[in-house]
C-alpha cells in the first residue's frame, strides 16, 4: 500500500524546562491514508497539538520516523521545511491567525507569495476560487475585524486550500466557534473531504470527532484507541434540522 | 517573495503604525538634516572665505618685519624697522618669480574736510600696489613715478573715506583735504570693495605716494611691509622661497639668524583658512552625525518592538511557507524604508534649515550633491545596519514557537 499520505513510527518529543523534562508524545505509530477525515481526541495535555504541529512539520520529533506523502521529513533543514509546508501542507488554527488589517483575499493570497512560481495574477484567482469554495466570495474585501468569528475560520480554510495541499492540519478549528457555526465549519470540511480532500483535526467534543471518518484518542503522548467511525454525522443534514434560535438546545 | 511585493508589504506594515513609523523617522529626518545643514553651512563660509580672500589680491606675497614677542613683550623696536624701500628694490631686480613689488608705509590719522572729519589709515604705495590688490580707480587718477619722485601730495581716497567726508557717491576729485595740517590734492577715487574676510574694511583708506607718507607724515626711514604679486598661483611658493633668499641677503643675515622678516603668501594664507574651515565643517558634520548615529538606534529599537510584536504574525507567514530570509528581508525593508524616507525628508528639510541659517547668517549656505548622496548612502548603511540584527532575530524565530508566542 503506497497511498499512505503520512506515516510516523515510534515518535517522540520531549520538551525540557530546566530541569524538568516533559514527555508529550511517548511512542507513536501512525498511518493515514489519502482522503481519510481523522479526528484527533483526547484531554488537554494528552498531546494532541504536539503531535499535530510535528505532522505539520512545524516541530521536530526528539525520536521517531516521519514520512509524509512518501518523503522523509527528518532529514530536511529549516529552508526545505518552510518550503514543503508551502507546497503540500495546509493549516488551520483554533485562533483563526488572519493578518490584521488585511483583506480576506490578501490572506487568503498569503502562501502564495512565498511561492516564487506563482504569478500575482494566477494567485489572485487561486485565492478567488478558494473564497468561492467557502462560500465568501462576497466578503473578499473585508478586513478580519469586519467579519464573525465563522467568517474568519473559513478565511482560513481558504488560505489552507489556496495552494492546493495534500493535506490540511487543523488544531481545534471549532473551539472558538458556537455550536452552530461549528457545525458549518465541518460541513466545509465534509464538503472538502468528499472531494478527496485528506484532512486531520484535532477536537476535544466527542460530536464534532463524529464528523470525521476516524477517530484517534490520545492519552499521556501516546495513541489510547484507533477507531473508524461508525455512526458518521453528516452535518449538512443537522443543520438543516436544527432551527437557528434552538441552538442552546442541542448544546443541552 | 519578490521585491515588489516585498516593498508593498513593508510600506503597508509601517502605514499601519503612521505614528510609530513617523517618530522613528524624526530621529533620522532630524540627524540627516542636521549633517546636511551643517555641511552646507560649513561649505558657504568657506567659499565666502575663499573669495574674500582672492579678491584680496593677485598672487600676493606679503612681507612683514618679524616681531618677535616674548610674554607679550615686544624684543626691541629694531625688528619692526627691518623692511627698508632698498629690499623693494632688491626684490624688484632679482626676484625672478615676483611680477609686481610695492611698498608700505602706513600713517593714522586725522583727516579734515571743512567741517568734516574722519579717522583713516594713510597707506603710502608705489604705482604696482594698484593691481597687486586688486583696487580699480574709479574716477580721476593714480598717481604717476614722477609724483613718488617729488613726495607730491596727491592721493586717493577709498569709499569708505568719501562717504564720510563728501557723502555716499560724491566725486571730490580737484578737492583738497587736510591730513595732520598737510594738505592734500585729492587725484582719484577707488572703487568700493566690500569687507575683507577678517571683517575689515577695505574701502577705508587713502592712498599716497610711499615718499610722501614715509617721510612727510610719518617721518620714517623704514618702511611697514612690502606687497608683491608672484607671476602665477602655481610661482607663489617659489615666490616666497626667492623673497626670503633676497631679503636674507640684503639684510646680511648669519646663516644661524632668524629671519626678522615673515613671508606669507595668498596662497598659503587661503590654504590655512581653507583647511581651518574644513576641520570646522567636519567638526560639525560628525557632531550631527551623533544625532542621525542616534536615530539608527531609535530604528533598531522600534525594529526589536515590531518584531516581538509581530511574533504570532511571523510564525503564520513561517507556517503557510515563508523562509528565515523572507521574513528577514520583510524586516529589513521595513527599516530600509524608514530610513531612506527619513533621510529623504530630513535632506529636504536639511535644505531649507541650511538656507534659513544662510540668510540669517549673511553668508551662503552650499548644499553639496555629494552631501545629499552621502546622506542617503548612510540612510541606507543605517537601514540595514540597525534592521539587521532585528530582522535576524525574527528570521532565526522557530515558526511553532512564534505561533505560540503570547
Ligand atoms: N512548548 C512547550 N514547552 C513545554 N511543554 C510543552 C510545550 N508544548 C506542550 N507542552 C507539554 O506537552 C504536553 C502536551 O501538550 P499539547 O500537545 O499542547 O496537549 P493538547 O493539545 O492535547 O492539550 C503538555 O503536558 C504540555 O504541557
Ligand atoms: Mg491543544
Amino acid at each position: 500500500m503506497n497511498n499512505n499520505i503520512i506515516e510516523i513510527n515510534g515518535l517522540r518529543k520531549d520538551y525540557h524546562i530546566g530541569e524538568v523534562t516533559v514527555h508529550a508524545l511517548r511512542g507513536v505509530d501512525l498511518k493515514i491514508k489519502e482522503g481519510e477525515f481523522v479526528a484527533i481526541m483526547g484531554a488537554s495535555g494528552s498531546g494532541k497539538s504536539t503531535m499535530l504541529n510535528i505532522l505539520g512539520c512545524l516541530d521536530t520529533p526528539t525520536a521517531g520516523d516521519y514520512l509524509l506523502d512518501g518523503i522523509n521529513v527528518n532529514t530536511m533543514n529549516k529552508d526545505a521545511l518552510a518550503k514543503f509546508r508551502n507546497k503540500k501542507l495546509g493549516f488551520v488554527f483554533q485562533s483563526y491567525n488572519l493578518l490584521a488589517r488585511t483583506t480576506a483575499l490578501e490572506n487568503v493570497e498569503l502562501p502564495l507569495f512565498y511561492n516564487s512560481k506563482v504569478r500575482s495574477k494566477e494567485r489572485k484567482e487561486s485565492a478567488i476560487m478558494a473564497l468561492e469554495a467557502v462560500g465568501l466570495s462576497d466578503r473578499m474585501h473585508h478586513m478580519p475585524n469586519q467579519l464573525s468569528g465563522g467568517q474568519q475560520q473559513r478565511v482560513a480554510i481558504a488560505r489552507s486550500l489556496v495552494n492546493n495541499p495534500v493535506l490540511i492540519l487543523a488544531d481545534e478549528p471549532t473551539g472558538n466557534l458556537d455550536t452552530r457555526t461549528s457545525f458549518e465549519i465541518m460541513e466545509l470540511f465534509q464538503n472538502l473531504n468528499d472531494k478527496g480532500r485528506t484532512i486531520v483535526y484535532v477536537t476535544h467534543e466527542p460530536d464534532i470527532a463524529k464528523f470525521g471518518t476516524r477517530n484517534v484518542l490520545f492519552r499521556d503522548g501516546k495513541i489510547q484507541r484507533e477507531s473508524l467511525v461508525t455512526d458518521r454525522l453528516n452535518a449538512r443534514e443537522i443543520l438543516e434540522t436544527l432551527p437557528v434560535e434552538n441552538i442552546e438546545e442541542f448544546d443541552k | 517573495m519578490n521585491y515588489s511585493n516585498l516593498f508593498r508589504i513593508a510600506i503597508r506594515a509601517l502605514i499601519r503604525n503612521k505614528m510609530r513609523a513617523f517618530l522613528t523617522m524624526l530621529g533620522i529626518i532630524i540627524g540627516v538634516a542636521s549633517v546636511i545643514a551643517m555641511l552646507a553651512i560649513g561649505e558657504g563660509s568657506k567659499q565666502k572665505i575663499r573669495g574674500e580672500i582672492s579678491s584680496m589680491g593677485t598672487n600676493m606675497v606679503m612681507v612683514m618685519p618679524n616681531m618677535q614677542r616674548r610674554g607679550g613683550v615686544s624684543l626691541g623696536a629694531s625688528n619692526s624697522m627691518a623692511l627698508k624701500y632698498t629690499d623693494v628694490i632688491a626684490l624688484r631686480n632679482e626676484a625672478t618669480s615676483l611680477a609686481e613689488v610695492s611698498p608700505e608705509v602706513r600713517a593714522n590719522g586725522q583727516v579734515i574736510y571743512g567741517n568734516q572729519n574722519t579717522q583713516t589709515t594713510m597707506y603710502g604705495v608705489s604705482e604696482e600696489y594698484l593691481s597687486i590688490k586688486k583696487l580699480e580707480i574709479l574716477s580721476g587718477r593714480f598717481f604717476n613715478s614722477n609724483e613718488i619722485k617729488s613726495m607730491s601730495k596727491a592721493c586717493i581716497l577709498g569709499q569708505t573715506v568719501v562717504e564720510n567726508l563728501f557723502g555716499a557717491g560724491a566725486d571730490p576729485v580737484g578737492l583738497t583735504i587736510r591730513v595732520k595740517k598737510l594738505p592734500f590734492l585729492i587725484i582719484g577715487v577707488l572703487k568700493d570693495k566690500g569687507e575683507s574676510g577678517m571683517g575689515q574694511d577695505q574701502d577705508d583708506l587713502i592712498l599716497a605716494p610711499y615718499t610722501t607718507v614715509q617721510r612727510r607724515l610719518a617721518a620714517i626711514d623704514y618702511i611697514n611691509g612690502i606687497y608683491a604679486s608672484a607671476i602665477s598661483e602655481e610661482k607663489s611658493p617659489e615666490a616666497i622661497k626667492e623673497t626670503e633668499e633676497v631679503l636674507r641677503r640684503t639684510h646680511k643675515l648669519k646663516e644661524s639668524a632668524e629671519n626678522d622678516f615673515r613671508v606669507m603668501s595668498q596662497s598659503e594664507l587661503l590654504k590655512t583658512v581653507s583647511s581651518i574651515t574644513d576641520i570646522l565643517t567636519y567638526l560639525l558634520g560628525a557632531i550631527a552625525g551623533i544625532s542621525l548615529l542616534v536615530g539608527g538606534i531609535g530604528i533598531m529599537n522600534i525594529m526589536l518592538v515590531s518584531v516581538t510584536e509581530r511574533t504570532r504574525e511571523i510564525g503564520l507567514r513561517m507556517s503557510v511557507g515563508g523562509r528565515g530570509k523572507d521574513i528577514m528581508k520583510q524586516f529589513l525593508a521595513e527599516s530600509i524604508i524608514l530610513s531612506i524616507l527619513g533621510g529623504l525628508l530630513g535632506v529636504l528639510f536639511g535644505y531649507l534649515l541650511a538656507r534659513l541659517a544662510g540668510s540669517l547668517m549673511s553668508s551662503h549656505a552650499i548644499v553639496k550633491t555629494q552631501a545629499v548622496v552621502l546622506a542617503f548612502i548612510v540612510c541606507f548603511i543605517i537601514g540595514v545596519f540597525f534592521g539587521w540584527y532585528p530582522a535576524r532575530k525574527a528570521a532565526n524565530l522557530n515558526p511553532i514557537d512564534a505561533l505560540r508566542y503570547e
